[in-house]
């Protein structure tokens, strides 16, 4: 009886006790490598600064409020070139981020040892740098204004829209490529008839993803230079003119809810 | 009757495709007019953009060494406690979030965190934590906290709604309780997709730590400014070559773990 018990337990246990063991030595070294990440990550801290935080926060919120409404008319025109760096910055990321594409799905690369490699580190590097990084750089290179913006935009976009387009590209239905190279086509017409067809809409949908994501994104490329909305932010927020920072806030949140609202509705009415 | 095949269009109706087309073209010729590139400006940058793309080619890790250090320490603890920490707040947020479990009242209280949280990117709430908390890692950790609540929370909460109810039906039909029922009918279900998340957050929160810095905020971002600022590209090519790097073990290793568990 002893040893039926002890191989089976007389309540359930979901797992066996060297699992449970186990998870728990996990959980002890997470927690251990949590405490010494805290303790290094505050060992500059200044405590002073942080338990006056909520004096700060009301002192800012008393500061922010009311909004400085007549500061609106003049964020029109970086709203528009906010707009204009996304827009345009996705376009371009489109346009270089195809061929890209192509070159790094296994179905479509020309090789798949040495030119898919090269594709695959070209997409991983441009998302690994975020899009106020890429700015940092092209300011400093083509100098501040949209332009470095768009730039940006695009050298972000091109790594997230080709890695996205890529995967849809490897789950094709290789059957009607096989179909259409029965006819006799050659490698450009199999991708024109065959796999465009089928990438067409995902294609669609991830540049109108990416172009909302953008847009959220050139909001802030001012803040190092990049001209838009975070241009007057940094603007303002040299001047601690809170007033005028709410109103920035203000609108960025609406531009970005309308953006998100229209990406939805596009999505949705193509795929 | 065509006797010749033509490919169907994307946009299936002629009168919104033809109107979808020319405002496109109306916009795009408005958006080029407005854009002025400064050509005589980007061609002097050229020089420093050749001088950007030699740094790459011999990137100067040693003279900068103490600051990338100091930096790159930051990113990454700051990197791993938010993370947590935004996981420890955003489970019982997703929970709440989730409209098949949480009553009405902590649903829409839950939801509005959520919206809140996602509604501005990291770099604004960095700003303003940087005003609250002043400068440093700490409030870099709390943007990074505050921006992991609003993704996972969202995630873990679609996660629960789309969980298969027979199984939480079939735990509460043995009399179990709201928590037994969330425990052993639910939490099986979502654990590998939230630890999933959770990994995929990790490197998302330390390629935004390499962000924040700019504002103030502690990490890499911070060291990578100034070395843009004191135009040494070699060593501004050495902090992004790491950072590069990190994110593709990290990539490639949460790629590996989530593989394994899902």
């Amino acid at each position: 009886m002893a040893e039926t018990s002890r191989s089976f337990p007389e309540s359930w246990r979901k797992r066996t006790p060297r699992a449970e063991l186990l998870i728990w030595v996990g959980w002890f070294a997470l927690v251990a490598l949590f405490t010494f990440c805290w303790q290094v990550m505050t060992q500059d801290t200044i405590w002073a600064f942080v338990t006056d935080a909520p004096t700060q926060a009301a002192d800012i919120g008393s500061r922010m409020i009311p909004p400085r409404w007549s500061y609106l008319p003049a964020l029109m025109e970086p709203l528009w070139d906010t707009i204009n760096m996304a827009t345009l910055g996705t376009l371009l990321a489109v346009i270089m981020a195809v061929p890209v594409a192509f070159l790094a799905a296994r179905n479509t690369t020309p090789s798949v040892r040495f030119i898919r490699p090269l594709a695959l580190l070209v997409i991983v590097s441009s998302r690994s740098i975020n899009a106020l990084i890429w700015a940092l750089l092209l300011v400093a290179i083509i100098g501040p204004g949209v332009s470095a913006g768009i730039v940006a935009i695009a050298l972000r976009s091109v790594g997230f829209v080709a890695k996205l387009l890529y995967e849809a590209i490897e789950e094709i239905d290789q059957n009607q490529v096989e179909a259409v190279a029965a006819t006799g086509a050659s490698t450009a017409q199999v991708i024109d008839y065959a796999i465009v067809p089928q990438v067409l809409p995902a294609f669609a949908g991830i540049c109108v993803f990416r172009w909302d994501i953008n847009i959220r994104e050139s909001a802030v490329l001012g803040l190092v230079g990049a001209g838009g909305l975070g241009l007057k932010l940094q603007d303002s927020l040299n001047v601690l003119a809170w007033p005028q920072v709410t109103v920035i806030f203000i609108l960025i949140l609406l531009t970005v809810l309308i953006s998100e609202w229209v990406s939805a509705r596009v999505r949705h009415a193509i795929i | 009757m065509p006797t010749v095949w033509r490919r169907p269009p994307l946009i299936t109706n002629p009168r919104l495709r033809w109107a979808v087309y020319l405002g496109s073209l109306t916009y795009l010729v408005l958006a080029f007019a407005s854009v002025d590139v400064n050509w005589m400006r980007v061609y002097e940058g050229l020089d420093r953009g050749l001088r950007f793309v030699k740094g790459f080619l011999v990137p100067d890790f040693v003279s900068r060494w103490g600051d990338i250090a100091q930096g790159m320490q930051e990113s990454l603890t700051m990197t791993v406690t938010s993370t947590v920490v935004g996981i420890l707040i955003s489970v019982p947020i997703g929970i709440g979030a989730a409209r098949n479990i949480a009553p009405l009242p902590i649903y829409l209280v839950c939801r509005g965190i959520i919206a809140l949280s996602r509604s501005f990117q990291e770099i604004i709430i960095a700003i303003l934590f940087v005003a609250m908390f002043g400068f440093g890692p700490f409030a870099g950790f709390l943007t990074l906290s505050f921006a992991t609540i609003g993704f996972l929370a969202k995630l873990l909460a679609e996660d629960i709604e789309d969980i298969d109810e027979a199984q939480a039906e079939a735990v509460r039909a043995t009399g179990a309780g709201w928590w037994q029922v969330v425990n052993y009918g639910i939490q099986p279900q979502v654990m590998p997709r939230l630890i999933g998340l959770s990994l995929y957050r990790l490197d998302i929160n330390f390629r935004e730590s390499s962000v924040i810095g700019i504002v103030g905020a502690g990490g890499i971002g911070a060291t990578l400014n100034t070395a843009m600022d004191r135009y040494e590209y070699d060593s501004a090519a050495a902090i992004l070559i790491i950072i590069i790097v990190i994110v593709m073990i990290a990539e490639y290793g949460s790629s590996i773990i989530r593989g394994r568990i899902q």
